[in-house]
């Protein structure tokens, strides 16, 4: 198996889903000739040539209408959104039409597209590239939201994704690109949506999380194991919508605490979700209240202040603390 | 702000005039004496179930319903020029030309009342469902005929807008893509001087909307959308350059609608005067269209009392069916949420307290 980093998980997850079916098609702004702004689809319109890998104009809402209307046509698009902040130019196509269609047409159409978009903090971005706004996705119905944490992840979901019948998002956080390399399998394998996973087993604490914020929870756990002898549980809920709560609750009847940490802002978003879902199955199996770590409900900060605004694993480590304690 | 008096120019393509006189033996289409029979069978069916459907909305029978009269040319028209594989996005008013294309009446019936069966296009009928946000349309358009174009198929997509909607972000998008990748794809602009309220003087300083065409590089023509033989021939000009890998077209089609925006409370006299509304009236689509039917000896007070007796009795049938049909669940709408219901979706569906199956009309 080849050590590969989250940016090359993609582009071989991109070029098998080419090859295995010819139905899929991949277009955005700069995704052709140059390969994409990070070279998640680099070579691939020279191998499969330009009928099926294209540059589009720099128009995110005719990006999202061609997806639109090629998916309603039996094709499977995987459509770049060349950063996460630009998706408020298509919101309408995503929520309002693409995700709607199954429903509104009661069956007869519906649109298998994934949308592809790089977001998340740390990288020094100019303004909306690094916000995390999919709490607004998944708060839409007919969408599914899905943002993967390692490069083995990140190519099993994504397969999955273009492979499924719903449009998905899906969110590749940008300081996972290149940080890190893991074992990938070189043949195609999917990964299911809707599917937390225990990526760290404990007993005193669920510690739930995605994307990149994973890698914050699994070492703060690492901290709290280490300093405090604790033993804390991590999830990394992979799917943010539809949410899998079976996971979670199965972790809470064993640990009795939780704590749910996003790089999202604080309010109304993936966080508060999973704390009301919990406080409707999981309440009784709990011996304090489940916290959440977060920014707090601010736009995505100018780079020279996102390292004082992401959250820390310090500052998830002295949260466990106080959780421990309720 | 001082606004500039109206242009009412009647369009750079007319094929007859308001006496339905032939403006020029060398402008007609290709066309059959039976399509050119069908046309006015059609405006005229189209015209009475209008005027059906606004009394049945008055009387509570319909929900939403946005009148199409003054506009049966630019609607039957251009979809008379297409093939029934040919696709087409509609607007919200354009519900004729997805019925004409294969969209049951019934269940263009079913949509007014608000119920979801009413947007379940059948298979083998190649249209989506009216479209609501304005210019959204566009850009799903340019997908669909990309899909022609890739597949090598001689099909195109025709997407219908207002002049209201050609403001829009989408409507610019949609274009421009469709230009630069010569797309099958016709733009077909129903200009009726109103986006509800606002003139089109208001939604832009362009003099003719078709003139947007030249910013995506693509043709854009103004027809006399008043004129059902103009809109036909432009239209059918339009499929055959496509068809032909000639790229998309804009057809601005100058008309104007007789009645409110929609029957949900506008009042056309806050924002038109009589003698406009007069002066497009004197324009009729059907009038004219029926003069030069009958001087060509295509059209008698007989077919004119069968069009009549067929679109009364076939308007009533539709509404009854629709009526009788069965009502609607939570389980459909739950079920049409995604491919497989998720686990929570059908918690919420169970724990509602409303039986899944059962609904109300």
């Amino acid at each position: 198996m080849a050590q590969l980093t989250m940016i090359e998980a993609i582009r071989s997850a991109l070029s098998q889903a080419l090859e295995k079916d010819e139905r899929v098609l991949i277009f955005g702004e700069d995704v052709g000739v140059s390969g994409g702004v990070f070279r998640a689809t680099d070579g691939l319109m020279q191998r499969f040539g330009e009928e099926r890998v294209f540059d589009t104009p720099l128009a995110e809402s005719s990006i999202a209408g061609l997806a639109t209307g090629l998916s309603i046509q039996g094709f499977l698009p995987v459509a770049e959104i060349q950063f996460f902040g630009f998706v408020f130019e298509a919101m309408d196509e995503i929520i309002g039409q693409a995700a709607r269609m199954r429903f509104r047409t009661g069956g007869r159409f519906h649109c298998p597209i994934v949308y592809r978009a790089p977001f998340g903090g740390g990288v020094k971005t100019p303004e909306l590239h690094a916000d995390s706004l999919e709490g607004l996705f998944a708060q839409s119905p007919g969408i599914k939201v899905v943002v993967p944490s390692s490069p083995y992840e990140a190519k099993g979901l994504l397969l999955s994704a273009i492979f499924d019948e719903d449009p998905v998002l899906f969110l590749e956080h940008m300081k996972l690109y290149r940080s890190f390399r893991e074992e990938v399998p070189e043949e195609f394998y999917t990964l299911p949506l809707g599917e937390a996973k225990v990526v760290r087993e404990g007993k005193d604490l669920t510690l739930i999380s995605y994307g990149a914020m994973v890698r914050t929870a699994l070492k703060s756990a690492e901290m709290a194991e280490k300093e405090q002898g604790l033993s804390v549980e991590v999830i990394d809920l992979r799917t943010i919508s539809p949410l899998d709560m079976e996971t979670i609750v199965t972790s809470i009847r064993k640990t009795h605490r939780a704590m749910v940490l996003q790089e999202a802002q604080r309010s109304a978003g993936v966080a508060a979700e999973v704390i009301a879902r919990i406080n409707e199955e999981a309440l009784y199996d709990l011996e304090g209240p489940v916290l959440r770590v977060t920014p707090p409900d601010t736009v995505y900060p100018f780079t020279l202040f996102e390292k004082e605004w992401l959250p820390t694993e310090q500052l998830v480590l002295d949260q466990i603390s106080q959780a421990m304690q309720a | 702000m001082s606004i500039e008096t109206p242009v009412r120019a009647q369009g750079d393509l007319r094929v007859i005039d308001e006496e339905g006189q032939l403006i020029d033996p060398n402008s007609l289409p290709e066309i059959t004496n039976e399509k050119l029979t069908q046309l006015m069978e059609r405006m005229l069916f189209t015209r009475l179930w209008d005027e059906r459907a606004i009394k049945w909305t008055r009387q509570g029978k319909l929900g939403f319903y946005a009148p199409v009269s003054g506009q049966e040319a630019a609607m039957i028209g251009s979809e008379a020029a297409l093939s029934p594989d040919d696709f087409i996005l509609p607007s919200y008013r354009d519900v004729p030309q997805a019925v004409w294309h294969g969209w049951p009446l019934y269940q263009a019936f079913l949509y007014s009342f608000g119920h979801q069966q009413g947007n379940q296009i059948p298979e083998g009928v190649h249209t989506l469902p009216p479209q609501i946000i304005i210019g959204a349309q566009v850009v799903q358009a340019a997908g669909v005929a990309m899909a022609f174009k890739l597949r090598k198929e001689k099909r195109v997509a025709l997407a219908y807008i207002g002049d209201g909607g050609t403001s829009q972000g989408d409507f610019y998008e949609g274009m421009n893509v469709a230009g630069v990748y010569r797309l099958p794809l016709i733009l077909m602009i129903q200009n009726n001087q109103f986006a509800i309220s606002v003139p089109v003087e208001k939604q832009t300083a362009v003099k003719e909307l078709a003139k947007k065409a030249e910013a995506a590089g693509i043709e854009g023509k103004r027809v006399d959308g008043m004129d059902v033989l103009a809109v036909y021939k432009a239209v059918q000009e339009a499929v055959q350059k496509a068809k032909a890998g000639g790229g998309p077209t804009m057809i601005e089609a100058l008309t104007f609608r007789y009645g409110p925006h929609t029957m949900s409370g506008d009042d056309p006299g806050r924002y038109r005067t009589k003698e406009l509304e007069h002066d497009w009236r004197a324009r009729d689509p059907l009038v004219r269209f029926r003069k030069f039917l009958q001087s060509k000896g295509l059209w008698t007070e007989e077919a004119e009392q069968r069009v009549e007796a067929k679109a009364k009795e076939e308007v009533q049938a539709s509404l009854d069916q629709a009526n009788k049909y069965p009502a609607m669940t939570l389980a459909s709408l739950a079920n049409h949420m995604y491919g497989k219901m998720p686990r929570e979706l059908a918690r919420q569906v169970a724990g509602s307290g409303l039986n899944a199956d059962s609904g109300v009309k």
